[in-house]
């Protein structure tokens, strides 16, 4: 059972206290998009063994969705940040690629 | 046969005797017994049968591997099957119960499967029960379902009770033998918050039976000195009699501990699960012995040498009179040591190794035992009690030199080390060749949130087999656990553990080495699931390399033991079947509960009324006291339908219906989902959300709405209030308000997080009540306060007001398609309301009506309701709600996804209304079958049913469905068979059944 700290109210949560949300960073599609781009947005993920962001919600706290960079294979946490965002920020980005070296996920790293 | 010595036991208490039954033989123990070493001091060699072929069966181990010696316990509230009579400790009363035989342990008709064994080879159930199919129903399936499962299900519901406990520390130590305890004394010293649990009664595991000294003393002195130690330090908790069941993510492990298993009388909860959280984990869980695979090695009586050990010091049980010691390590030689200091007979040991072992057997020849080196067993002769051993030599293929009579047999095929929760969070291991055996690869341990090691091995858990090693891992572990969980560490001195050197082991897969398919068939692996060496040499013959496949393939390991005996020698047979090395083949996977826990210890106390908290509405008491019966929808409890006396819930329905048509009926309504969105941009926020346009609703209206995923399909519908520009009030499905507002939430704060939104979910600030009927605008006209007249409040608008002096809120809106007003009250008002609505009404007929009133009569109006018409597949389009998808809109929740080929595909089922040709109700979920049979022999169908009922307006059975081009296909007939074999016949209609116009509602 993992611990992510919620960067929201600080606290460090069970994952008893929030629900996951899947892939995180996706860009939504919408009416334009073509049906390879559609179906990308709708049903292509990411299936690392490594590094991948997620997208979770504080859901039995403060309520609000956050994203985590984590490890799938050690369980190593690199970090969480606020939803708000298009893409991981550059702090976090750095610890990975110390930890990590030469790792990529989509198109960052 | 066995039976109990004179001598004292260590954890025997021999001046309290107690009686228990077995088979319902009243039988008598001592205090400090298990179930299985009063058993054997009864003489109870025979404790079972084996799953497939219903072999008899004896005690193995002395712990909790043991395969065979599993019992049904108890009786009613407190039976429980397949309890380990090795890990069951006696009290007064017990009573067990042997399990899969019949009619009788000792005659057993099933032992006929043994004689048709080459008819049930590897992996029976695949090649016999395939084909043909229809012997599935009546052959193959009874056979599997009798012969399935060793012990029988409970019937009572569990009479005890159980409970959860949350524990954070900084250390968590698993097992409680030296290894354990060193590791604890270290920690304590060093003032880190400490728990170390040991899954027995005991502390101080093998050490105080296995010999040598710890510090000049006796390994019972220092244990006992250690634990007087141990127990001054208010930094640490020792918990025995509780398992480490597994350790999980981030340092999460759940711990099981048995508080009255032994003491059932006890008050208080029988089981506790212990959910720890701990910085480091030291897992000291010690090794487990192997059997050896001999043809015969599962005749009652055949051992593992460790447990006859365990008997001897600490039951004072003899195994036998004559026990012949079969080994390929000097270990197996202090069992015969200890047989031979309680007066018992060793008429041999037999050494596989050439040159014999060292010190030990020196020691076990000096006391006059005839040591047989390089020789093997060929085969046990007994059927239910061993008789004797056939010796031959280990290098030959079976030739029989000559026969020893005994009555037990003592094996070793040397100790693997327990890596099981070490390898739960993905701990990696090591393959000793020298020790035969897999060990922690200490550079590959689970890691934490930090990315850093959190699992320490320590003593034979990590594979050290020498006392000194053992106690120099404790102390090791103990340091470094202390060190990671950022404490400073206290050197302390490490215990001196002194114990006679071993010679090297020599690895025994099969004996003796060249055993033919005769002696192969009859060597054991896996005792539980009878699996036999030739068994997993078929498979791999038959190609199943993986070991992952052949475990399956052959069942070995899957059985309650999980294979704890039969792993690793079965894993040696297929490397060498498929001529790899073991370490090349790998293991399977370790997976939690180390041991099974119980499902009451998992349940906790959430059981009864405390599973699930349920969901009352306001005026839920006068529900119940006017004689609800109640419908669990979601966590709610809603009225069904209140039937009066003598009336069958079918009867109460149909009054409610045509008493709500013709009168005026009551809902309680409250559980309705109500949200609030609000801010500048809410307007273009539900726009969004809902596929009708919202935003040009006027402040004071209400509008019907669809909400779709982005996958195009329905997820909910309802009412939109607009209460001022930037205030609107979402009505939703009773099951959807925390579903929707988390919906909503999550499109705010992941996509469109600079839009200036609040939600708020309101569902329990508020008592929502339906006042319909014909008799509506009377009754609220009566209680007064507001003008709710056609003129000052049209159909689909909604008012702030007072009714009967209280402050209300009221939506025209009709789900019944009669008059209706919903108000809404704040929640302390709900029953003042409902109260004054009843009185107020009784000249007006008013009676409540339940949920199915209210879906018979909105199935009469054609109206959908979502789980119903919708399943996650139905979009709009195929509920003929064309009219509430805005064309007007650039974009909303799932525009896309109704543009994909598929959902514009005009073979799409849709939506109908069903009318049956002889009044009959067409059964739930029925299919509409069309002409011929698909690629499975099934016939093909046209459309299904989604909702059906009885309608007391029409007088006949009514119903909606999704028909192939159905609204094209008016006034055809459908044909619906019913699992009776007979059919009912439906005209297609249009959906709405009654008021076509919607004259009544808009009145
Ligand atoms: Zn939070």
């Amino acid at each position: 059972m993992l611990i992510l700290t919620c960067p929201y109210c600080g606290v460090a949560a069970d994952e008893t206290e929030l629900t996951p949300g899947g892939e995180a960073h996706l860009t939504r599609e919408t009416v334009g998009a073509d049906d390879a781009a559609f179906e990308g947005y709708l049903f292509k993920r990411e299936n690392p063994k490594g590094v991948h962001f997620e997208r979770w919600r504080h859901a039995y706290g403060c309520g609000k969705w956050f994203h985590a960079a984590r490890c799938t294979v050690t369980l190593e946490v690199f970090g969480t940040y606020p939803a708000q965002t298009t893409e991981p920020p550059k702090d976090i980005r750095d610890k990975i690629t110390a930890k990590r070296p030469g790792w990529s996920w989509r198109d960052f790293g | 046969m066995s039976t109990r010595l004179a001598r004292d036991g260590r954890f025997l208490n021999k001046s309290k005797a107690i009686k228990f039954t077995f088979n319902g033989k009243q039988l008598r123990g001592f205090e400090g017994d298990t179930l299985a070493s009063a058993l054997l001091a009864n003489g109870q060699t025979l404790v079972g049968r084996s799953f497939k072929y219903h072999r008899p069966r004896g005690v193995v181990a002395s712990g909790a591997e043991e395969p065979n010696a599993l019992v049904n316990l108890g009786a009613e509230g407190r039976f429980e099957p397949n309890a380990r009579a090795t890990t069951t400790e006696v009290f007064e009363g017990l009573k067990a119960a042997s399990q899969n035989h019949w009619p009788s342990l000792d005659f057993d008709v099933g032992a006929i499967n043994a004689r048709l064994a080459r008819f049930l080879p590897a992996g029976f159930y695949y090649k016999m029960f395939i084909h043909p199919r229809p012997f599935w129903k009546y052959i193959y399936e009874p056979f599997i379902r009798q012969s399935a499962g060793l012990g029988k299900a409970p019937k009572a519901r569990d009479a005890d009770t159980y409970d959860h406990f949350y524990a954070h520390v900084d250390i968590l130590i698993i097992g409680g033998g030296v290894a354990g305890l060193a590791a604890a004394l270290t920690a304590g010293k060093s003032g880190a918050r400490v728990l170390v649990i040991e899954q027995t009664a005991h502390w101080g595991g093998r050490a105080p039976v296995d010999g040598g000294t710890i510090d000049g003393l006796d390994p019972d002195e220092w244990v006992k000195k250690t634990l007087q130690a141990l127990e001054k330090m208010k930094n640490i908790i020792l918990g025995a009699r509780m398992m480490g069941t597994g350790i999980y993510d981030h340092g999460y492990v759940l711990g099981y501990e048995r508080l009255t298993d032994h003491t059932p009388d006890q008050d208080g909860p029988r089981h506790r699960l212990w959910r720890i959280r701990a910085k480091q984990i030291v897992t000291a869980t010690g090794a487990i012995e192997r059997p050896l695979s001999f043809a015969g090695n599962d005749v009652p009586g055949v051992m593992l040498a460790s447990a006859i050990r365990d008997y001897v010091v600490n039951y004072a049980v003899s195994p036998g009179d004559r026990t012949v010691i079969v080994t390929n390590n000097d270990d197996a030689y202090r069992t015969a040591l200890a047989l031979k200091d309680a007066g018992l007979e060793v008429p041999a040991v037999v050494d596989a190794r050439p040159e014999g072992g060292g010190a030990l057997m020196q020691q076990v020849k000096d006391r006059g035992v005839r040591v047989l080196t390089g020789k093997g067993i060929a085969g046990v002769s007994g059927g239910k009690q061993v008789q004797g051993v056939k010796i031959c030599a280990q290098a030959g293929e079976g030739a029989v030199l000559e026969e020893i009579p005994c009555d037990a047999v003592a094996m070793s095929g040397g100790w693997s080390p327990v890596v099981h929760l070490w390898s739960h969070c993905g701990g990696k291991l090591l393959w000793d060749q020298e020790k035969a055996h897999f060990h922690p690869d200490i550079g590959r341990a689970p890691t934490g949130a930090d990315g850093e090691p959190f699992v320490i091995p320590a003593g034979a858990a990590n594979g050290s087999m020498s006392l000194a090693n053992v106690l120099a891992g404790g102390v090791a572990a103990g340091q470094m656990a202390v060190e990671r969980a950022g404490l400073k560490p206290k050197r302390i001195a490490t215990p001196e553990g002194d114990s006679v050197t071993e010679a090297p082991m020599q690895p025994v897969w099969m004996m003796p080495q060249g055993a033919g398919v005769k002696l192969r068939n009859k060597m054991w692996l896996d005792y539980q699931n009878d699996v036999k060496v030739s068994d997993v040499q078929l498979a791999a013959q038959e190609g199943f390399e993986s070991v992952e496949h052949t475990k399956r393939y052959t069942t070995l390991g899957m059985a309650t033991d999980q294979g704890k005996l039969s792993n690793i020698n079965g894993l040696a047979v297929l490397s060498n079947a498929l001529n790899a090395d073991i370490p090349q083949v790998g293991t399977t996977t370790f997976r939690p509960p180390y041991t099974p826990i119980s499902m009451g210890a998992i349940a906790g106390e959430a059981r009864a009324e405390l599973f699930q908290p349920i969901r009352k509405t306001p005026i839920h008491e006068w529900h119940d006291d006017n004689g609800a019966y109640w419908e669990p929808v979601g966590h709610w409890r809603r009225p069904y339908c209140y039937p009066r006396d003598g009336e069958s819930h079918a009867d109460a329905v149909n009054r409610e219906v045509t008493n709500t048509r013709e009168n005026l009926g009551l809902l309680d309504a409250s559980t309705l989902g109500k949200i609030v969105v609000k801010g500048p941009d809410a307007g273009e926020f539900l726009d969004m959300l809902y596929t009708n346009m919202i935003s040009t609703l006027k402040p004071g209206r209400c509008r019907y709405g669809l909400m779709c995923s982005e996958n195009g399909f329905l997820i909910d519908d309802g009412v939109v209030a607009r209460i001022d520009d930037d205030t609107f009030l979402c009505h939703t499905t009773t099951g959807g308000a925390d579903r929707i507002h988390a919906h909503m939430e999550e499109w705010l704060q992941t996509e469109w997080w600079d839009w200036k939104v609040w939600t708020v979910n309101l569902t329990e600030q508020y008592a929502q009540i339906a006042v319909v009927g014909p008799n509506a605008r009377k009754v609220l006209e009566k209680l007064g306060g507001m003008d709710v007249s056609k003129d000052t409040l049209p159909f689909m608008a909604w008012a702030d007001g007072q009714i009967g002096g209280i402050d209300v809120r009221v939506y025209r809106i009709s789900f019944s398609g009669e008059l209706s007003y919903e108000i809404a009250v704040r929640a302390g008002q709900g029953r003042a309301l409902w109260d004054a609505l009843v009185e107020a009404g009784q000249e007006f007929g008013v009676m409540p009506y339940g949920t199915e009133a209210l879906h018979v009569m909105r199935a009469e109006k054609g109206f959908i309701m979502i789980g119903d018409e919708t399943d996650g597949t139905v979009i709009p389009q195929d509920l003929g709600l064309h009219w509430a998808i805005s064309k007007k809109k650039d974009d909303y929740l799932g525009k896309r996804a109704h543009e994909r080929s598929h959902m514009v595909d005009p073979d799409r089922w849709q939506l109908v209304g069903l009318e049956t040709i002889d009044g009959s109700v067409i059964p739930d979920g029925a299919y509409a079958v069309a002409g011929g049979t698909n690629e499975n022999g099934q016939r093909n169908v046209q459309g299904r049913v989604t909702s059906t009922y009885y309608s007391p307006t029409l007088k006949r059975g009514i119903a909606m469905g999704l028909v192939h081009n159905g609204p094209d296909r008016m006034g055809e007939r459908l044909e619906f068979p019913k699992i009776d074999g007979t059919s009912v016949f439906a005209k297609i209609v249009d959906p709405v059944f009654y008021d076509k116009e919607g004259a009544k509602q808009d009145v």
